[in-house]
C-alpha cells in the first residue's frame, strides 16, 4: 500500500519535472504561426527557420566555442587549485577554499554588473574572449568541487607505490594520478561547458552584438514570439542531455562519490 | 637512474621519529643480512609501519640513518631507492593491465621494450600468472592480485623487498599457500626482505629472524626458535605464542620462588636473589614431571588436535595447558595433575 503511494508520488513529481518538455516538444513541431498548445498540426518549419537563419547558427557556434574555451580554461585553473586546496597545507587555505565557491553564492546579476564595469574599462565588452573570462569564473567552482571530491577519495598509496617503483613526481602525476582522475576531469569539463552554454545573465551584459544562443533566445522572446524558440530549446535540451549521458558514461557520477 | 645491483644488506642505525608527542620510533637499530628475511612483529601502534616507511622513503626520520649495501639512502627520494614493496592493499594501478602494472617499474627505468616484455613474462611466470597479462586488477581474485603486486615488486631486481602485512586480506587457506610461495620465491632470488606483520604465527612460518617491536623500540631480535623458546621479556613471551608467565626470585641456584610462594625447579644460572620472569609454554606440560601442579579444570576446549585447558592450581596459580587430544575431554570441575621438566621452563 505504502509502496503504491510512493510509486504514485514519484510518478507525479517526475511528470511535473517533465511537463515543460512535454509542452515544448510538440510546440516546436507546430504548424501554427505562434505559440499554441496543443498544436493544430505538425510541421518542421521552425527547425527549418532556425537552420536557415545565419543569426541563429552564428549564435549556436559562438556558444559552442565559448563553452569549450570556458571548459578548457576552467580546468586549467581549477585542477591545480583543487590539488592545492585538497593536498596543500598553507596559510589561508580555508579562506581560499571558500572563496573558490563564491561565484556560485554571489547572485549572478551582481557579478555581471561588477564584471561589466571592469570590462568596460578594459574594452572587453562584446568580445567573445571577454565572455570566456567571465564564464570561466562562473565555471571554476564546479571544477574545484568535482576535482576536489575526486582527490579526497583518491587512494594515495597508489602514488606512493608509483614513486617506490621509480616514478618521479611528474611521471606519477602523468601515469597514475591524472589517468585515475579522468572520470572527475570529464565531469568537471562537461559541467563547465554546460554552465557556459546555458548561461544568460552574464551574456546579456557582456555579449553586446556577439549573441550567444541563450542571449539570442532571450532577445527573440522580447522581439517576436514564434515557435522557433521552441525548436531551439529542443535542440539545446538534446545537446545538454547528450552531455549528461556522456558524464554518466565516462565521468564521475554526480551521485556516487565512491566509484 | 641508479643501477639495479641486486639484493643488498640493510643497516638501520639509531632511527628516531616522533609525531608531536607520540614517539613512533625510539632510536631503532637493526641489521638485515643479504638474502635474509627479517620479520618485524608487533601490535598496531608499535612503530613497525613507520619503520618500514622510513626504509621505503615515505617518511623522513628525525635522527639516524639507513644504509643499503653500504650506501646511505636516508635522504634519497623513494623513486631512487630501488626498493620493491608490496602494500597492505597491494596498491595495484586499477587502470593498467596486469602486464602494464608489472612493466611499470621497468618503464620508469627506461628499459628497452623487448627487454621489458621478456622480464614481465618471466616475473609473471614466476608467480604463476601466465595468461593473465591483459586482465585488469579488479578482474582478479585477492590471491592473484597479491601475486601481481609481488611480481611488480621483484621484476626490477630490487636491492630490498618490503612486505607490509600482505596476507591480511586473504582467507586462511590461501594465506598459508601464499606465505610458502613468498618464502620460496624469496629464497630462490636471494632477496633481502623485510616483512611486517602483527600475526605471530605468520612470523614464525616465514622468517629467518624476528624483531619484536613495541612502543617504538625493538624488544628482541633473534631467530624464530630463540624468540619462541627464550623470549627476552614479558612482552615478547606474551606476544609470541600462548604462555604462562609468572614472576619470582631466584631463591637458590636452579630454584625460583614465585611471588605466590610456589617453588619451581628450573635450569638457570641467574644468581640467587635476582628478580626473574618465568615462562612455561602450555604444550610443554606432561601428565607428570619434576614440577607437578595439581588443580581443578575451570575451562576446557576441544581444538581437534589438542585440548586447551585452564587449571586453577594451589597457591592461586592459574595455568593454561595444551594436551594432545586423546581420550575424553576433561570436564570443568575435574581434578587433574600436570607436570613440567626444569629444562622446559624459560627464565628471563
Amino acid at each position: 500500500m505504502s509502496r503504491r503511494l510512493l510509486v504514485i508520488s514519484c510518478g507525479l513529481i517526475y511528470f511535473f519535472l517533465m511537463l515543460p518538455l512535454l509542452v515544448v516538444f510538440p510546440i516546436s513541431l507546430s504548424s501554427a504561426p505562434y505559440m499554441q498548445f496543443p498544436p493544430p498540426g505538425l510541421s518542421w518549419q521552425w527547425y527549418e527557420r532556425y537552420l536557415d537563419d545565419p543569426q541563429w547558427i552564428d549564435a549556436t557556434w559562438r556558444s559552442l566555442y565559448i563553452g569549450s574555451a570556458t571548459a578548457v580554461f576552467a580546468l586549467a585553473l581549477g585542477v591545480p587549485l583543487a590539488f592545492a586546496l585538497v593536498r596543500g597545507k598553507f596559510f589561508g587555505r580555508i579562506l581560499i577554499d571558500r572563496l573558490a565557491l563564491a561565484p556560485v553564492i554571489v547572485p549572478t546579476i551582481i557579478l555581471s554588473v561588477a564584471v561589466y564595469g571592469l570590462f568596460a574599462k578594459l574594452k572587453l565588452i562584446g568580445t567573445w574572449y571577454g565572455l570566456v573570462v567571465a564564464h570561466t569564473v562562473l565555471a571554476l567552482p564546479f571544477v574545484v568541487l568535482v576535482i576536489g571530491a575526486g582527490l579526497r577519495d583518491f587512494d594515495r598509496s597508489l602514488e606512493q607505490a608509483a614513486e617506490g617503483l621509480g616514478a618521479s613526481r611528474w611521471r606519477t602525476l602523468a601515469r597514475v594520478t591524472l589517468p585515475l582522475l579522468r572520470p572527475s576531469l570529464v565531469s568537471a569539463g562537461l559541467l563547465a561547458f554546460i554552465s557556459s552554454f546555458d548561461e544568460v545573465v552574464v551574456a546579456l551584459f557582456l555579449a553586446g552584438a556577439n549573441m550567444t544562443l541563450p542571449k539570442k533566445m532571450f532577445d527573440n522572446i522580447m522581439m517576436e514570439i514564434d515557435p522557433t524558440i521552441a525548436a531551439v530549446s529542443v535542440m539545446q535540451i538534446l545537446l545538454v542531455s547528450i552531455v549528461l549521458v556522456l558524464i554518466g558514461r565516462f565521468g564521475r557520477g554526480l551521485r556516487d562519490s565512491a566509484r | 637512474m641508479s643501477a639495479s645491483g641486486g639484493s643488498a644488506d640493510l643497516l638501520i642505525e639509531g632511527v628516531a621519529r616522533r609525531f608531536g608527542e607520540v614517539v613512533a620510533l625510539d632510536h631503532v637499530s637493526l641489521q638485515v643480512a643479504q638474502g635474509e628475511l627479517l620479520t618485524i612483529l608487533g601490535p598496531s601502534g608499535s612503530g613497525k609501519t613507520t619503520l618500514l616507511k622510513v626504509v621505503a622513503g615515505f617518511e623522513t626520520p628525525d635522527a639516524g640513518r639507513v644504509t643499503v649495501g653500504g650506501a646511505d639512502i636516508t635522504a634519497l627520494p623513494p623513486a631512487r631507492r630501488d626498493i620493491g614493496m608490496v602494500f597492505q592493499n597491494y596498491a595495484l594501478f586499477p587502470h593498467l593491465s596486469v602486464a602494464a602494472n608489472v612493466a611499470f617499474p621497468l618503464e620508469m627505468r627506461n628499459v628497452a621494450k623487448p627487454e621489458i616484455e621478456r622480464r614481465v613474462a618471466e616475473a609473471l611466470a614466476m608467480v604463476e600468472l601466465k595468461g593473465y597479462e591483459a586482465r585488469l586488477p579488479r578482474q582478479l581474485s585477492g590471491g592473484q592480485q597479491q601475486r601481481v603486486a609481488l611480481a611488480r615488486a621483484i621484476v626490477f631486481n630490487p636491492r630490498l623487498l618490503l612486505l607490509d602485512e600482505p596476507f591480511g586480506a586473504l582467507d586462511r587457506k590461501l594465506r598459508e599457500t601464499m606465505q610458502l610461495e613468498v618464502r620460496r620465491l624469496q629464497r630462490r632470488l636471494g632477496l633481502t626482505t623485510i616483512f611486517i606483520t602483527h600475526d605471530q604465527e605468520e612470523a614464525l612460518v616465514l622468517s629467518d629472524r624476528i624483531a619484536v617491536m613495541s612502543r617504538g623500540t625493538i624488544q628482541q631480535i633473534a631467530t624464530t626458535t630463540e624468540i619462541y623458546e627464550r623470549p627476552a621479556n614479558d612482552f615478547v613471551a606474551d606476544f609470541v605464542g600462548e604462555s604462562n608467565i609468572f614472576h619470582g626470585t631466584m631463591s637458590a641456584p636452579g630454584t625460583v620462588t614465585l611471588d605466590g610462594g610456589r617453588v619451581l625447579q628450573v635450569r638457570s644460572d641467574r644468581p640467587a636473589g635476582s628478580k626473574v620472569g618465568v615462562l612455561m609454554r602450555p604444550e610443554r606440560f606432561a601428565p607428570s614431571g619434576a614440577n607437578a601442579f595439581a588443580g581443578e579444570v575451570i575451562e576446557s576446549v576441544y581444538l581437534g588436535t589438542s585440548f586447551k585447558l585452564r587449571l586453577a592450581c594451589e597457591g592461586g596459580l592459574e595455568l593454561l595447558v595444551r594436551q594432545p587430544a586423546r581420550g575424553a575431554l576433561p570436564a570443568a570441575g575435574a581434578r587433574m595433575t600436570v607436570g613440567i621438566e626444569p629444562e622446559s621452563i624459560h627464565v628471563f
